[in-house]
């Protein structure tokens, strides 16, 4: 098909490279709330350079031309973006599925109505827990809480699917019934309840959130016998538990494998194979001076880790390395100093021991809420003076 | 009975170039579908009763012979993954 396209350059490369189906476009890192478990780059503060709505449309139209099908608006926080009508509107015109994701802060019905007739597909709204107090604290705001259920009864007034997704750690994985239970009363379509990964600020604070494996396995039973309750019940609502990757012996196949389907536009156009890899010590080309096509198809960040040409053992003789491509490329960096490694979280990594040490850390945190670093501008800017 | 299915809330069902191929689009979803998934939802409206959609299709093939089978086991499998509804 793509040896037909006139306009493509370079078949012979493009050949075994899938298309990338689902465009991020993290329109923007500013956000208004202060989650320790934020998944972008500590120094967020360093990044101001922010596409204009010209370069986002010129990004949005590059990527739907080479197949992309879903797009997201994350961040930060995309409602910060008062373009942002204008970007739906381009996005959908150009026929993505549209998907909006957000704390909720900032958002009103009119502007649940604007986005509407804009076209906007999906309104994900994020909490932090189940109970204002919690909420707030770990969001670092005192009326998140009330706006999130506001907003999430708005969204399912106006006639959009209710996706919820509340980020688990151990200061809210005790909650799990309360928080299946809101959901089920707001009348929730779809709710993800995945514990942080540890990428960016959870990284940071990754002993004062990660559950201990007692805790992940009461919540994995309550889990399972609120998914049976809602089967029997004839709910609708499809509930996704997300477990955290430090309890598996086996990685994540990341991404689906680099490069392969997912292609992420950070703030300042800057394209990554995931939104945490800007933290490798690769050079990521940048939408402002390459075409997406390029950047995609021939680009070294790109095709830095296609294929399995670059693994080292233990995964290079691995029978298993077609299936979960040596896991995540960030995890290997962070853990082990060399994102070639195999991850850690595989137990056949000579360096598994530091996920066994986590988990053994996990089972004696006693860290609080008070302890974490919160992800804003002030703590940022620490971070990138160094 | 004959019942009128619609697309949920949510879920769109469009024909993608570049894949060759019609999908089923959701929240943070795609699934790519086989042409006989396809033609079935291509005819799901919110409007026809599944007797009309089956009548629809065996005009469309008509060398595929009764397709009522088909039809309804597909229709109950797409209710089963919440894809349609019940108008
Ligand atoms: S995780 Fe929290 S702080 Fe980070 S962008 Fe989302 S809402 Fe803002
Ligand atoms: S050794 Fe590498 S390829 Fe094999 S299972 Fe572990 S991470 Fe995957």
């Amino acid at each position: 098909m793509n040896a037909t396209n006139p306009d493509t350059g370079t078949a012979a490369a493009q050949s075994n490279i899938g298309p990338p189906l689902w465009l991020l476009a993290e329109v923007t890192y500013r956000c208004p709330l202060q989650c320790p478990y934020c998944s972008n780059p500590l120094d967020f503060a360093n990044t101001e350079n922010e596409l204009t709505t010209d370069e986002w449309v010129s990004v949005l139209r590059q990527g739907r031309a080479m197949g992309a099908a879903q797009l997201g608006f994350s961040g930060g926080e995309p409602l910060v973006r008062p373009d942002l009508p204008e970007l739906i509107a381009e996005a959908r015109h150009l026929g993505y599925y549209t998907n909006l994701i957000t704390s909720g802060i900032g958002l009103n019905e009119a502007k649940v109505e604007a986005f509407q007739k804009a076209g906007l597909d999906h309104i994900q709204v994020s909490f932090q827990a189940s109970d204002p107090e919690l909420n707030n604290a770990v969001a670092g705001s005192r009326k998140a809480f009330d706006q999130k259920l506001a907003m999430a009864r708005a969204v399912k007034a106006a006639g959009y699917p209710m996706v919820l997704n509340f980020v688990i750690h151990r200061h809210n994985i005790h909650q799990m019934n309360d928080i299946i239970e809101l959901c089920d009363r707001l009348g929730a379509d779809f709710v993800e309840l995945a514990t942080c990964q540890y990428y960016g600020w959870a990284f940071k604070n990754r002993e004062g959130l990660m559950p201990s494996a007692h805790q992940l396995e009461v919540a994995e039973r309550e889990v399972n016998a609120q998914r049976q309750k809602l089967a029997d019940a004839g709910s609708m609502m499809k509930l996704i538990f997300v477990t955290p990757d430090y309890y598996e012996e086996r990685p994540k196949a990341c991404m689906n494998g680099w490069g392969s389907l997912f292609l992420t536009v950070a703030p300042d156009g800057t394209a990554l194979p995931c939104h945490s890899a800007r933290i490798l010590p690769i050079e990521f080309p940048n939408t402002r001076e390459m075409s997406l096509k390029s950047i995609w198809y021939d680009s070294p960040g790109f095709n830095h880790y296609r294929g399995d040409s670059w693994m080292p053992e233990p995964c290079r003789s691995c029978d298993e390395k077609g299936k979960d491509f040596g896991g995540c490329r960030c995890q290997a960096y962070m853990l082990t100093g060399n994102a070639d490694n195999a991850d850690p979280v595989c137990d056949k990594s000579p360096h598994h021991d530091r996920i066994l040490a986590a988990r053994r850390a996990a089972d004696h945190a006693t860290a609080g809420l008070e302890d974490l670093t919160y992800r804003n501008t002030r703590n940022s800017r620490e971070f990138f003076r160094g | 009975m004959d019942q009128t299915p619609r697309l949920r809330p949510g879920f769109r069902f469009q024909w993608e170039p570049v894949q060759n191929a019609h999908v089923l689009l959701y929240p943070e979803g795609m699934v790519k579908l086989n042409e006989s998934a396809a033609a079935i939802l291509s005819e799901i409206d919110g409007a026809s009763t599944v007797t009309e959609i089956v009548a629809r299709l065996e005009a469309r093939f008509p060398e595929a012979g009764s397709l009522e089978d088909d039809v309804r086991a597909f229709i109950e499998d797409a209710l089963q993954q919440h894809w349609i509804m019940m108008v």
